[in-house]
């Protein structure tokens, strides 16, 4: 029977979240188009995560290789274009993650396969391939179709697709002999480089001022830390603020930088891009302050003021000085 | 050092109001502002600082029709030697990877030690066209890249991951790197390099000059063809506060106050 390989994305010790994402909507297709589903397992001493896998999964296909402890899409591309050009599954999923990008269009160039990246959803009709996928930092989604082929690629955007576990799966477990004969000399993996100790622990906070490429200027600052002293919070941002350098990167908010949770999330001059939402849609009330009503922020916030947030920050500062009886 | 850079001209979006065409498969440009990529910008901002220590030149290629050509005059401004456009009727429809193809012909026979290109495309957001022409290429790649440290034959580079993790990752050159934001400052255009980017000739490629045929570009070339737009559809809604700044302020400082926070 036909497959839909999954590729297992780890690190660190740990199982991605995007694997199980994937494998949950892997199931949904396998059983659309007939065809069994296969995580495929690339590391190195990983044979307990194949335990795990095999819960969510027909197959598990476990390669092993000294080679292989960390990614490296030169020794991945080399033992997935074995594997696909084997087994000519349907489709091969992988995150559109970091790991995901950098391997899946090369992949897909050297064996000649369409690739679809960043998909929020995938269907088979009538054994045509379609996808959706969003443009303009998500203001508009698009439904295009694959060209035709006899295996597809496809990368997935993370968070986009509930995991869920089968009642009763549990997946042969395949181990299959690595094909890196050779070494691995284009790229080589040196270390990982964490982030510097921060200062502010923003996942600790109750309150924060998220503030976003909307407050146009540097010293603009001032006024957006004023809000977050009146509401006993702190700043946060999204990434555009980092990229500038008006605040360090541990205010960061989203899938590069921190998931927070806190009590209250106030979003001035924040899109709300999914690399941001990500990073707070959890917190417990979302107001969002953004001039374009279009704002897909206002999809994720409990409460939405469209206008100026430079004629809204001082009046609530304001407001919540009143409020609790002090003197701005 | 030679690098190339790769630019897209986009429209920006982030604060206008987008419009889905008539034909159901674009949007509506007109109105809307268009440059440099974001994330070509940094790539760009990168080459120079390349060129500015080790010497070698800078040249910047886009793919696009003639209103392109002031996101490669930005580039020559900022202190690109050349510009190339690639231009044809028959690219219209181009995915990421159609794109790729193109840049590969185009770029084959130059000289270059290093080429960047931006980690995705603000409007399209494939993030595939720097992978695919480095494998059309032969020459290996990385993603993401927030720090360039070159050595001999060799680069350090530093790729993003999620969550505030990078990893250092070394690369043999030639190599493709695509750029992620924020990896430096990008510089403002001085008015000497604007008058001097006025002058410079910018080099126009046609599809039979690079050597490829209607079939291998636009959707006849493409991995994926897009079939419609549509608004996504909002499964909730935030409930809207009116009226004036002062009384929009009153109003959200009540509901903080009434989920205890103040
Ligand atoms: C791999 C990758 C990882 C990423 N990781 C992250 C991440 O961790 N966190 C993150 O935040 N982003 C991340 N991004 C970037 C993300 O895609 C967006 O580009 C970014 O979140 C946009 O930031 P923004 O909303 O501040 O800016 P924009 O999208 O430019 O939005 C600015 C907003 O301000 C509003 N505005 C402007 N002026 C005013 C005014 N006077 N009054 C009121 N509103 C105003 C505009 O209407 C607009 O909605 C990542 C991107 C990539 C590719
Ligand atoms: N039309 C184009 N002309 C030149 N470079 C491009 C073009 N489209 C994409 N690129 C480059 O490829 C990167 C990624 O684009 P994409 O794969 O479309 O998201 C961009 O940041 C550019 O550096």
């Amino acid at each position: 029977m036909r497959e839909i390989f999954v590729l297992t994305e780890h690190r660190r010790g740990q199982i991605r979240d995007v694997t199980f994402e994937m494998l949950t909507k892997g199931r949904e297709l396998a059983e659309e188009t007939n065809t069994e589903l296969t995580a495929v397992l690339l590391g190195k001493d990983v044979k307990e995560y194949a335990k795990t896998l095999s819960e969510y999964a027909n197959r598990v296909l476990v390669v092993e290789d000294t080679k292989l402890e960390n990614f490296n899409s030169e020794a991945y591309q080399k033992v997935l274009a074995n594997l696909i050009n084997e087994r000519k599954p349907l489709l091969t999923m992988m995150g559109h993650t970091s790991y995901g990008v950098e391997l899946a269009p090369s992949l897909a160039t050297a064996l000649n396969l369409p690739l679809a990246t960043d998909c929020i959803d995938l269907t088979f009709e009538n054994e045509t391939f379609f996808v959706t996928r969003q443009m303009y930092g998500g203001k508009v989604n698009v439904r295009a179709v694959v060209r035709k082929s006899e295996s597809y690629i496809a990368t997935v955007r993370p968070a986009t697709f509930q995991p869920q576990k089968p009642e009763s799966m549990n997946g042969e477990i395949t181990e299959i002999a690595s094909p890196l004969t050779e070494e691995i000399t284009e790229k080589r993996f040196i270390e990982y480089v964490l982030p510097p100790p921060g200062g502010v622990d923003i996942t600790a906070a109750d309150v924060l001022v998220g503030i976003g490429r909307g407050i146009k200027d540097e010293k603009n600052l001032p006024m957006m830390e004023e809000l977050a002293k009146a509401l006993g919070g702190v700043l946060a941002c999204s990434r555009p603020i980092i990229d500038k350098g008006w605040l360090p990167s541990d205010r960061q908010v989203g899938t590069s930088g921190k998931t927070v949770k806190p009590k209250l999330y106030i979003a001035v001059g924040i899109s709300g891009a999914f690399q941001h939402v990500l990073g707070m849609k959890n917190s417990d009330l979302i107001i969002a302050i953004n001039k374009d009503p279009n704002a897909p922020i206002f999809s994720f916030a409990d409460y939405g003021v469209v206008d100026d947030l430079f004629k809204i920050v001082p009046q609530l500062k304001e407001k919540i000085y009143e409020l609790k009886g002090q003197k701005a | 050092m030679d690098v190339i850079v790769c630019v897209k001209h986009v429209p920006e979006t982030a604060e206008a109001e987008i419009k889905i065409d008539s034909s159901g498969k674009s949007i509506e440009k007109a109105g809307l502002v268009f440059d440099i990529n974001e994330w070509d910008d940094y790539a760009l901002e990168e080459a120079v600082r390349i060129k500015e220590k080790f010497g070698g030149t800078v040249t910047a290629i886009t793919v696009g029709s003639e209103e392109a050509e002031s996101t490669l005059r930005k580039c020559l401004a900022r202190g690109a030697d050349q510009a190339i456009r690639v231009d044809g009727k028959a690219f219209e429809g181009s995915d990421g990877y159609a794109t790729a193809k193109i840049l590969h012909r185009a770029i084959k026979d130059m000289h270059f030690d290093i080429i960047l290109t931006g980690m995705q495309a603000g409007d399209d957001g494939y993030a595939v066209v720097g992978p695919v022409l480095a494998e059309m290429l032969g020459i290996p790649h990385a993603t993401m890249i927030k720090k360039i440290e070159l050595g001999e034959g060799v680069a350090k580079v530093n790729r993003e991951l999620e969550g505030g993790l990078e990893e250092k990752v070394e690369v043999k050159l030639p190599a493709l790197f695509t750029v992620q934001t924020g990896i430096n400052e990008p510089r403002y255009v001085s008015i000497m390099g604007i008058r001097k980017a006025m002058k410079k000739e910018i080099k126009v490629l046609g599809l039979a000059d690079i050597g490829l045929t209607e079939n291998d570009v636009g959707e006849a070339g493409s991995w994926i063809k897009i079939e419609k737009l549509f608004i996504p559809p909002v499964e909730k809604q935030a409930e809207f506060i009116k009226g004036s700044p002062e009384e929009v302020a009153a109003k959200i400082a009540e509901i903080i106050k009434a989920k205890g926070l103040v």
